[in-house]
């Protein structure tokens, strides 16, 4: 076994170059879990990097883990697949906007509603990168792309609504650019128990450079972003004057003072599955918007599951005997 | 014929013996024919007939009641000598209602035994059999022997004592029916008791309520002149062995858990629903004290790639579908073989294109199986050929997956999936060895690293290295590799050294498999040639040409690729070859290509198997133009 207090980053880069365009927010995004995946307590041989297809995809070769870099949209199958025949190991799948909503929707739906112990990075860029630029699932209604010269008039995936209506277990939001809080919300995923969801906003800055720009920017970064912390006041803005607070089933933002103070404001709850539904619903330009941990509950996972299964059937009955198994039924013998 | 007379004198009635023996049970999908069968079919067994079964359901689990697309049919031969299938023609035809009558009668042989419910012959059944006039009194089933019996009504009688509704009592009906033909022909009822009071443990009242029906109907024609002649089929002279009757898709399931035991690997099945592969999953799905896991995935694509991940992991790892599902498996399917990951597909045919006839059996998935997938991509093939076949071919095709690190395809059919036959059981410790060693790091050069392509010289087969395993980390998956490195590469040369390095992989595996066997005439003038579950017609036909005084000979492809070595020598060495296939021409599309020889279709695609008289009147109208 690789001794664990000596990994370093550097353990974790493979000798391949890496091909992303420069500026591109994969970057980031790989430093972060190579940053984090050493401080995880976890043998260097466990680690599994299971991606799909597009940009984001190519993260396996990056990594000096064990990695499997799959089929258009499928990792969180292959990757279930995986975790379900071999639970001691420690499961990451890498997506993007179009491999995970577009054509993997149905598989992505299905491990987060088994709870299957991925940790899935959906790397959100609003854009095909690998194929030059066509609008994905998560563009804006009005986008013009190579595929859409007079605007795209689809409507677009919230991806944490997704993951929430699904049923997962854990759903967050990072950003590429916001290092630290990456790797705290990375850490935490990788302590979860069952499917971990992580949507990632990822700047493409070949065809689609901005798009987050109204949570990344000088201007916008505090002013405009609510950082979610289990059991505080929820509240922002350049100096915290904001907060959030629960109006009906929705929230709305309220201006702080004249006697309004955080101690007034919604504190988050991140096992509220109402909470998590009505924040994932804040969207720019109209609201702020949320990044840290939506949702995190604890539920059994998949595997967890499977293996009791089987591990009771042989309590009760035994390890089957193949011979038994063969002659059961009603048998006659031909002398 | 109508109500029999008592007779005084059981003892008086004939015995006859057979040497063989069709039986069709028809019904509505409601009345338990595939149950009823399936019973004459076990009883049989355990007396050790040797038999072949032919069930044929509608796809609708319950189309209208009394409909003629509602009949579902069950056919078993028994006999007592070696038998190759479920019989051409019944002999006797159990008709639960005027539609079974109609959809059965014309395959039934001349002069034989029609067994009628007559209490379902009224007219609005009728009608909905589409019968102008009863056809008890048009003259449309004279030359059978007919047999009209009130077994609905006899039924409830036989269960007035019982706290039933009247409802629970009539669908025991079926039973007296079986009562009758084990009288017939000399059975037994205690297996079926037993099996009764097993399947009901927790509704006892059930159990007794269908013991009554089969010990009414069986009392029926024992008490009644009903019958005058009484049958008997002697065991069949089987090689001496323990047996159990078997179909394909159990047999199936339990050679998987076979191959496992014998490689030492967890078996992992991912699938999803589909006819007729659907019973591969749900046997499996019992056996979890055997390490076994399966995944019902959310769709075709998951199941296959769901293995995938099982395989990558360590698991000898299979997918069962049937064709529908291969065209959505086949990116999947390709890239295990661009990873060179071991793994089962299993292709349950059934007759298509797109939904096709999915309760109908039909082998017109062989292209699809053999060249279905973008770009250059050999997969070995394998193709059971008979029921009890099907669990050694699972072996077969889990032994060249995990020692040449490929993905394999079985390719069964519903006619091999449902039918079924004795299986004289191996012993264990007989079965092949498919022992796997993960690689470890062994004989890993320091300056160069681990080469997760690097190839044993023999089998060319790259090493299984599997995560967990500290040192050894790599990656994998579907662009083109470097040879031995792994990396990704777009080198032309090395692109082309990798497209035949996997089609050698795959041909060398020929050095492995047995030789093709001719059996028959050393000087044949025409030797037929089958794959899959075409060998019970063509042995059937080619001994039957045979016996006639014809110069037939006979051989069977059960590897399809890569193809036996002998082969051309063996279809060079008769002046005629003639391939029946159920598809228009597949496999004789493949020999015609590979070696320049003219085979000869014989084509049928109506869903159905087969019969040997089929095959025969085909092989005389070669031998004799």
């Amino acid at each position: 076994m690789t001794e664990q207090a000596t990994l370093t980053r550097s353990d974790f880069q493979s000798d391949q170059e890496v091909r992303w365009c420069p500026g591109c927010g994969d970057y980031a995004i790989l430093k972060a879990v190579q940053d984090v995946f050493p401080t995880l307590g976890i043998p260097k041989e466990k680690f599994v990097i299971v991606s799909g297809i597009g940009c984001s995809s190519r993260f396996p070769y990056y990594m000096d883990t064990y990695g499997f870099h799959t089929i258009h949209g499928r990792a969180p199958a292959i990757a279930t697949g995986l975790k379900v025949s071999r639970p001691d190991l420690e499961v990451w799948v890498v997506t993007g906007d179009g491999d995970a909503l577009s054509i993997g929707g149905n598989h992505l739906i299905h491990a987060l509603r088994r709870n299957v112990g991925l940790k899935i990075m959906l790397f959100n860029n609003r854009i095909y990168g690998l194929t030059k630029g066509q609008y994905s699932p998560t563009s804006e209604v009005g986008k013009r792309t190579s595929s859409t010269p007079y605007g795209s008039i689809d409507a677009p995936f919230n991806p944490l609504a997704i993951a929430l209506g699904a049923g997962a277990s854990f759903v967050a939001r990072g950003v590429d650019v916001f290092l630290p809080h990456l790797k705290s919300i990375l850490q935490r995923a990788s302590a979860h128990q069952g499917t971990a969801f992580v949507e990632i906003y990822q700047n493409c800055n070949i065809f689609n450079d901005g798009a987050f720009q109204a949570v990344t920017s000088k201007e916008h970064r505090k002013a405009d972003v609510i950082y979610l912390e289990h059991g505080q006041p929820v509240t922002f803005g350049d100096d915290r004057e904001l907060g959030i607070q629960m109006d009906g089933a929705q929230l709305k933002v309220v201006e702080l003072g004249d006697g309004l103070t955080a101690d007034d404001c919604l504190v988050w709850d991140e096992t509220d599955r109402n909470l998590a539904w009505a924040m994932a619903q804040m969207e720019a330009p109209a609201f702020p918007t949320p990044i840290g941990i939506l949702r995190s509950v604890e539920r059994p996972s998949f595997e967890s599951q499977v293996v009791a299964q089987i591990q009771h059937e042989i309590d009760i009955k035994g390890s089957g005997s193949l011979d038994e198994l063969v002659r059961s039924g009603d048998t006659w013998t031909v002398t | 014929m109508t109500t029999p007379a008592v007779s005084d004198s059981v003892s008086e009635r004939q015995h006859e013996k057979l040497h063989d023996v069709v039986i069709r049970f028809a019904g509505d999908s409601g009345d338990g024919m595939q149950l009823t069968g399936t019973q004459f079919t076990n009883t049989s067994a355990v007396l050790g007939n040797d038999l072949s079964t032919l069930p044929d359901f509608p796809a609708e689990i319950r189309a209208p009641a009394g409909t003629l697309p509602g009949v579902s049919a069950f056919q078993v031969r028994i006999a007592d000598y070696d038998i190759h299938t479920p019989g051409d023609v019944p002999d006797v035809l159990v008709a639960m209602n005027p539609a079974a009558l109609k959809t059965n009668l014309g395959d039934l042989v001349p002069n034989g035994i029609v067994i009628l419910n007559v209490n379902e012959f009224n007219k609005r059944n009728l009608g909905k059999a589409h019968y102008d006039v009863d056809p008890r009194e048009d003259g449309s089933l004279e030359g059978f022997r007919l047999f009209e019996v009130e077994l609905t009504r006899l039924t409830l009688e036989a269960l007035q004592e019982l706290e039933l509704d009247n409802r629970s009592r009539g669908r025991c009906k079926n039973f007296f029916a079986l009562g009758m033909v084990y009288w017939m022909y000399s059975r037994p009822l205690d297996n079926t008791i037993e099996y009764l009071y097993k399947k009901f443990a927790k509704k006892p009242i059930l159990a007794e309520a269908n013991e009554k029906a089969l010990r009414a109907g069986y009392n029926y024609c024992d008490i009644t002149g009903a019958f005058q002649v009484r049958y008997e089929v002697e065991p069949a002279q089987l090689e001496p062995g323990l047996y159990r009757n078997i179909n394909g898709n159990s047999a199936l399931a339990l050679g998987f858990v076979a191959a496992s035991r014998r490689s030492g690997l967890p078996l992992f099945l991912g699938s999803y629903p589909i006819t007729p592969a659907s019973s591969v999953l749900h046997e499996l799905a019992k056996y979890k004290q055997y390490n076994v896991t399966t995944f019902q995935a959310e769709d075709e694509i998951a199941a296959v790639c769901a293995a995938i991940g099982a395989s990558f992991g360590g698991s000898l790892a299979i997918t069962s579908t049937s064709g529908p599902g291969i065209a959505l498996k086949s990116e999947g399917m390709n890239l295990a073989l661009m990873t060179e990951l071991p793994l089962v597909v299993i292709n349950v045919q059934r007759a298509g294109p797109s939904t096709g006839m999915p309760t109908k059996t039909e082998q017109s998935d062989l292209l699809q199986v053999m060249f279905g997938r973008n770009g250059e991509a050999p997969m070995p093939v394998i193709a059971p050929s008979s029921p009890a076949d099907c669990f050694f071919a699972a072996l077969e095709a889990s032994r060249m997956a995990v020692h040449h690190m490929v993905p394999v395809i079985l390719i069964s059919d519903g006619y091999l999936a449902n039918g079924s036959e004795p299986w004289r059981l191996p012993s264990v410790e007989d079965l092949p060895d498919l022992t796997v060693d993960f690689y470890g790091g062994e004989n890993t050069d320091p300056e160069v690293g681990f080469l997760p392509y690097r190839r044993s010289s023999e089998t060319l087969a790259r090493p299984w290295a599997v995560p967990g395993t500290p040192g050894l980390e790599h990656r994998i998956g579907g662009l083109e590799k470097q040879d031995g490195t792994g990396n990704v590469s777009y080198d032309p040369e090395n692109h082309e050294h990798m497209t035949r390095l996997r089609a050698e992989k795959v041909e060398r595996i020929a050095n492995t498999i047995p030789e093709l066997e001719v059996v028959g005439d050393e000087d044949a003038e025409l030797l037929v040639v089958g794959w899959g579950s075409t060998l019970g017609a063509i042995t059937g036909a080619v001994n039957l040409a045979r016996r006639q005084g014809y110069k037939v000979a006979r051989t069977h492809f059960r590897h399809i690729h890569p193809l036996p070595r002998n082969t051309e020598e063996v279809l060079r060495q008769f002046p005629n070859v003639l391939m029946p296939e159920l598809n228009t021409g597949q496999m004789a599309m493949l020999l015609r290509s590979h070696f320049l020889i003219d085979v000869q279709t014989y084509s049928k695609v109506q869903g159905k198997p087969f019969t040997r008289s089929e095959i025969l009147d085909r092989i005389v109208e070669m031998l004799e133009t």
